[in-house]
Formats: structure tokens, sequence, C-alpha cells
């Protein structure tokens, strides 16, 4: 027998409002990435195939459109994938504990990646 | 109190493949192998930062046989989740839903999603020819 009351018991597992959240900037995320992917998909065309030299890639970088629309992608792309991957992980993953222990990582592992981009790319903008 | 295993409803390897279904699943293992994808890109961007040479060699890697099977894979995987994406998002707006519209509105994105990435393709090779 627990004392606790059955809403205790239900607090801090996720809250409807939040799920309502997810589904809302998952949406929002995507929309953005239509233009952004394509974007991109017709950069990487010229730089990887055009065999684009640093400094092609550098110039390329530095300009303002290229720059914001990167960051903007970036953005975008690391919160759709944290997103996603979280709802993969809260399917199969039936495991309290390694569900938890997958997800902090998972936050991390976002926000590292997404910060090593961002600054990447600043860092190239600016000139390295 | 202590966690029983529950027991789960039939899954997936229960029921006969449907167009449907089988495109729900590409769909999220596709997202899933673009998060390599994301992986990568974030290499690419970290080797153009740390400087010339390590950029000529994600260059190196990214022309090479594994590197061109790579982005082959991950531009029929990104067109296939952003056609997808797109038919989704018509689902979110309440529009085809009837099972004669999912099915059409399945082949479209699978034609749409081969139609663009040879597409992309296309344009690249003829690019790389120019050159």
């Amino acid at each position: 027998m627990s004392i606790q009351t059955p809403l205790a018991r239900v607090r801090y597992l996720g809250s409807a409002k939040e799920g309502s959240n997810h589904w809302w900037w998952q949406r929002l995320t995507a929309i953005m990435l239509i233009p952004l992917t394509l974007w991109f998909v017709a950069s990487i065309w010229w730089l990887v195939v055009g065999g684009a030299t640093y400094e092609a890639f550098q110039d390329w970088l530095s300009g303002p459109v290229a720059a914001i629309l990167m960051l903007l992608l970036i953005g975008a792309m690391f919160y759709h994938l944290k997103l996603g991957l979280q709802v993969v992980v809260e399917d199969y993953v039936h495991n309290k504990t390694l569900k938890w222990a997958i997800l902090i990582k998972l936050n991390i592992g976002c926000v590292v990646g997404a910060v090593a981009a961002i600054y990447s790319t600043i860092a190239v903008a600016f000139g390295g | 109190m202590a966690l029983r295993d529950r027991p789960l409803s039939p899954h997936l390897q229960i029921y006969r493949p449907q167009l449907t279904s089988v495109l729900s699943i590409f769909h999220r293992l596709t997202g899933v192998f673009l998060v390599s994808g994301a992986a990568l890109l974030c290499l690419w961007l970290l080797s153009a930062a740390a400087g010339p040479e390590y950029y000529a060699w994600s260059q190196w890697f990214l022309t090479s046989w594994v590197g061109y099977a790579l982005l082959a894979a991950w531009s029929y995987c990104l067109f296939y989740h952003l056609c997808n994406g797109i038919r989704h998002l018509f689902w979110d707006m309440g529009l085809g839903f009837s099972l004669r519209a999912t099915y059409a509105s399945g082949v479209l994105m699978v034609l749409a999603s081969l139609g663009l990435t040879a597409l992309s393709w296309g344009i690249g090779l003829a690019y790389y020819c120019t050159q």
C-alpha cells in the first residue's frame, strides 16, 4: 500500500500539455525544414560534387544568406531530430531506468551536436 | 510497487504488410538513419572550422566511393522523409484521410521521392560534367 495520492503518482511523468507542445514543435520544425533541406541539398551538390576549395567554402559560408540558413537548419534539424528520436525511444524502450538514461543522453547529445555545428559555422563565417 | 511485464498488443510481425503500414515504418526508419547524416554534417562543419587540411580530408571522404554511397542513401532517405512528412502535414490539416486518398498519396509520395532523388542527382551530374 502506498500513501501517495493518485495525483502524486502521475505527476512529473509527462503532462498532457507537454504532449501537445511536442507535437506542435515537431510540425513547426518540419515546415521550416522543407525549404532548408532543399537549399542544403542544392548546396551540398555544389560544394561536394563541385569540389569547392576551402576558400570557396569559406566564401560561401561567410555570406549572410548561407550562414543564417545554415544556423536555422542546424537549430530546426537538431530539435526535430530530438523530438523524433525521443518518440522512438519512448515506443521501444520499456525499461524505465534505461529509457531515462537514453533520453538524457539523447538530449545532451543533441545540444552538444548543435552547439558544435553552430560554433563551426560562426568560426568559418567570421574567418576561422 | 514492482513493475511486471504487461501483456502487449499484437505487434508488427502479426499483421500482413500493407502499403500504408510499410510506408509508415519506413518514415521512422529513414528518420533514424538521417540522424547519422546530421552527425556527419556536424563533423563536416567542424572540419571546416579546424582548417583547410581537415576540410580537405572530409572532402576526400565525401567524394570517395563510400562517401558517394552514403550521400546516395541520405539523399533518398531525405526526400522520402520530406515527401512523407508533407503527407503527414496534410493529414494534420484533416485532409486525405479516406482509404483511397491514403493509398493514392502513398504511391504519389514514393514516386515523388524517387523523382526528386533522380532529379537532384541528374542536376548534380550535369553540374559535375560542366566543371
